[in-house]
């Protein structure tokens, strides 16, 4: 049973909530009683239609003002496969809230409303899950009965965002189109007689079709290390355990590891899973590696199989999106935290800011909230990390105020540096 | 049987369930993990005790006792506790009322459900309890469906909704100022069939509550509410014996049951498959109002 995990955002009132529920009724996923209540509820509101969209927002100021504040995490599942979707808001001011649903997604769902086309909140969202890099992106027409279920107005909006995508989607990203009409459930899990001319699959056919088959196992091993486990008992007197999740890669008992930052070499004698021994394990398991030597190894190093050891950076640049209230500013020291491991990095220079919808690039001295830029880091000790597009489970990070504790900004990974470049100093 | 119930737990949860509970152990000074005697809470002392095999687990459990439990749940409670070797606190909401930091409600409705949350936010003082390890899933309640795995409460355990941590890939920020602590909801993503699904394929042990038995009855407002000394029933409501079970184990005040006759988990699993009423629907300290979840958590709630 395997998992697809799915994020969807759109502007506001382009349905995204409505569309889940679709999503939900059509899979027969909601029970009885919650279904009653959000019909009463409807009922009281003076609707003339059951309001789907009750169903994930579920705050009580997101009710009030009918909008999606924060992230909703939505579950259904079919003989296929487990799904959880993340409802994430569309309004602009919260973009992080949007940044947080879509982090772990595999497929991004952007909604369009036909009536208005490809808007800036679009090329936001677009430009959003390119950053994330998100390998499948579906994009909604929505409100297709609005706009007499006209091919023509579907054709454009098409066109419309294949301009824009095209100068920044990344090699291997799909990108497919599909008009629906999420109140009335065209197209959503049921095929529309209403759009004979749509040829396509259906969103949840698109869903269940999806090749999930991430290459992670490909490449080079890495496993941050989380726990030592020393149970320190009669039974396990020596036993010393290095536990982990595997964030990429393959480890087979007898591969030579490099413990980083030691670089001290040893080999696996052993990978345990609770009570059974693997022969090897995979990206994204949790498991506790046996090493034929007694090397110094803690919390926040990592082993790496020998040969594959990724750089010893104290210098990256990356793509960071603002989250906080409170502007980053150039020469400040912030917590970067990188899979467990916290160093303190200082904010060296913002190289630009980006303008999703339009792609400029602005100078600036500090970012705002939801600002998006590429930042230069000095960091106080260094991080084995991978670029962001090369191997997106070890090329993430957060960076926490150190003095509100708050997590403040998302960072993706373009370029490591064992230095400070040369040409830093040559300006 | 459904295509449905032949479907395999998906092991993958079970790895992201771990990590999390490691990170907390690695993170915080004075974690606890909040045991209740219910199925999901019994789970995860499976994946706590999953995370340091061969050790133990590193961090006590905290059971709020209200007083008004099942007696089945307790006597399953000390138990586990015995076998697996495990810290088990327990602290009760009766001391709270001694103490006369809460009131017994009164009535009909009457329910320790609300009371507990000042037992636990003082035991959380007492403990000095940095982080606390909770069973709660999102698909349970659409309050709980927008919480993140790692909750930041204030001093008083509060939940703001609007100031919740960016929570991004796997990265748990576990940062917190002096005074605040951490809610963590490991099993988060996984739904109620992915737990029994669970339950089944470890064969892990619940307790005899969740599987069809004979008990006393009364049936109101069209729910069937197991008798005990601690309901308040009015005259007109007649003791019955009817074979039932539960879904969903709280206090006896407050868990309705369901008419069934599934007796091993089998039954259990094709029973929640066909079932047309949500979990929740058959916690009756929910129906309060339709923001009552979201409520109990600004107040500290777990």
């Amino acid at each position: 049973m395997d998992i697809l995990r799915l994020n969807t955002a759109g502007s506001v009132d382009d349905g995204k909530s409505t569309l889940i529920g679709r999503l939900l009724f059509d899979t027969q996923s909601i029970p009885q009683d919650k279904l009653e209540a959000i019909a009463a509820s409807s009922q009281r509101k003076g609707l003339d239609f059951v309001d789907l969209s009750l169903l994930t927002d579920g705050l009580i100021a997101e009710r009030e003002q009918g909008i999606t504040i924060d992230v909703a995490h939505v579950y259904f599942s079919t003989p296929t496969r487990k799904y959880i979707i993340a409802d994430s808001p569309g309004h602009v001011e919260y973009t992080r809230n949007m940044v947080t649903g879509a982090s772990t997604a595999q497929v991004s769902i952007i909604l369009i409303d036909s009536r208005h086309g490809v808007v800036e909140q679009t090329y936001r969202h677009f430009f959003i899950s390119t950053l994330l890099r998100i390998p499948k992106v579906l994009v909604c027409v929505n409100k297709m009965d609005l706009v007499n279920f006209s091919q023509d107005i579907f054709s454009n909006i098409v066109s419309d965002f294949y301009a824009f995508a095209e100068k920044i989607k990344f090699e291997g990203q799909i990108i497919d189109f599909i008009p629906v009409c999420s109140l009335h459930g065209d197209n959503i899990a049921k095929g529309s007689d209403r759009m004979p001319w749509y040829e396509g699959k259906t969103l949840l056919q698109e869903l269940e079709t999806t090749n999930l088959k991430e290459n992670n196992d490909e490449l080079p091993a890495r496993m941050p290390v989380q726990y030592v486990v020393r149970p320190r008992t009669d039974e396990f007197h020596d036993y010393r355990g290095y536990a982990g999740k595997i964030s990429s890669g393959v480890f087979k008992v007898g591969d030579t590891v490099t413990a980083l930052p030691s670089e001290q070499t040893s080999v696996i004698k052993k990978i345990q899973k609770f009570e059974s021994s693997l022969e090897e394990a995979h990206s994204k398991e949790s498991v506790t590696l046996l090493l034929t030597d007694d090397i110094d190894i803690s919390r926040g190093n990592m082993l790496v199989k020998k040969g594959q050891e990724p750089t010893a950076a104290k210098y990256i640049v990356a793509h960071v999106c603002w989250m906080a209230h409170e502007p980053l500013s150039i020469g400040k020291v912030y917590w970067l935290q990188h899979g467990n491991q916290l160093v303190k990095a200082k904010i060296d220079a913002i190289q630009h800011v980006i303008i999703p919808n339009t792609l400029e690039h602005q100078s600036a001295t500090q970012l705002k909230l939801n600002d998006i830029a590429v930042l230069s880091l000095k960091l106080a000790h260094p991080i084995f990390a991978d670029t962001f597009a090369t191997n997106r489970s070890n090329g993430g990070f957060i960076c926490v105020d150190p003095g509100t504790n708050n997590t403040v900004g998302v960072g993706f990974i373009e370029e490591l540096y064992e230095s400070v470049p040369v040409q830093e100093f040559a300006i | 049987m459904s295509v449905l119930s032949k479907r395999k737990f998906p092991r993958q949860l079970e790895d992201e369930a771990i990590y999390i509970i490691r990170e907390v152990a690695a993170q915080f000074d004075r974690p606890a993990l909040l045991f209740s005697g219910g199925k999901d809470s019994i789970t995860l002392v499976r994946l706590a005790q999953k995370a340091f095999y061969p050790a133990r687990i590193p961090f006590p459990l905290l059971h709020i006792d209200t007083g008004h439990n099942f007696p089945e749940t307790i006597e399953f409670r000390d138990q586990l506790a015995k076998e697996l070797h495990l810290n088990m606190e327990v602290r009760y909401v009766q001391d709270s009322i001694n103490q006369g930091k809460v009131k017994e409600e009164t009535g009909k409705y009457a329910s320790r459900n609300a009371l507990q949350t000042v037992t636990l936010l003082d035991a959380i003082e007492e403990l000095k309890l940095d982080a606390c390890i909770g069973g709660a899933r999102r698909d349970e309640e659409k309050a709980r469906a927008k919480e993140r795995i790692f909750s930041v409460r204030d001093e008083f355990g509060q939940w703001d909704a609007k100031r919740q941590r960016p929570e991004l890939f796997d990265i748990l920020n576990g940062k917190i100022n002096v005074g605040e602590n951490v809610r963590v909801f490991p099993i988060s993503n996984w739904t109620e069939l992915d737990v029994w699904n669970y339950i089944r394929e470890e064969g892990i042990g619940i307790p005899s509550v969740y599987y069809a038995h004979e008990r006393e009855i009364i049936e109101r407002d069209g729910m069937i509410w197991p008798y005990s000394e601690f309901l308040h029933t009015t005259p007109d409501e007649i003791v019955q014996r009817r074979v039932v079970r539960f879904r969903t184990v709280g206090d006896m005040t407050c868990t309705a049951a369901v008419e069934s006759y599934a007796n091993n988990i089998d039954g259990i699993i094709e029973e929640i498959l066909s079932a047309v009423i949500s979990e929740r629907g058959a916690r009756i300290d929910d129906k309060r109002s339709e923001a009552a979840m979201e409520k109990r958590k600004q107040e500290g709630y777990f």
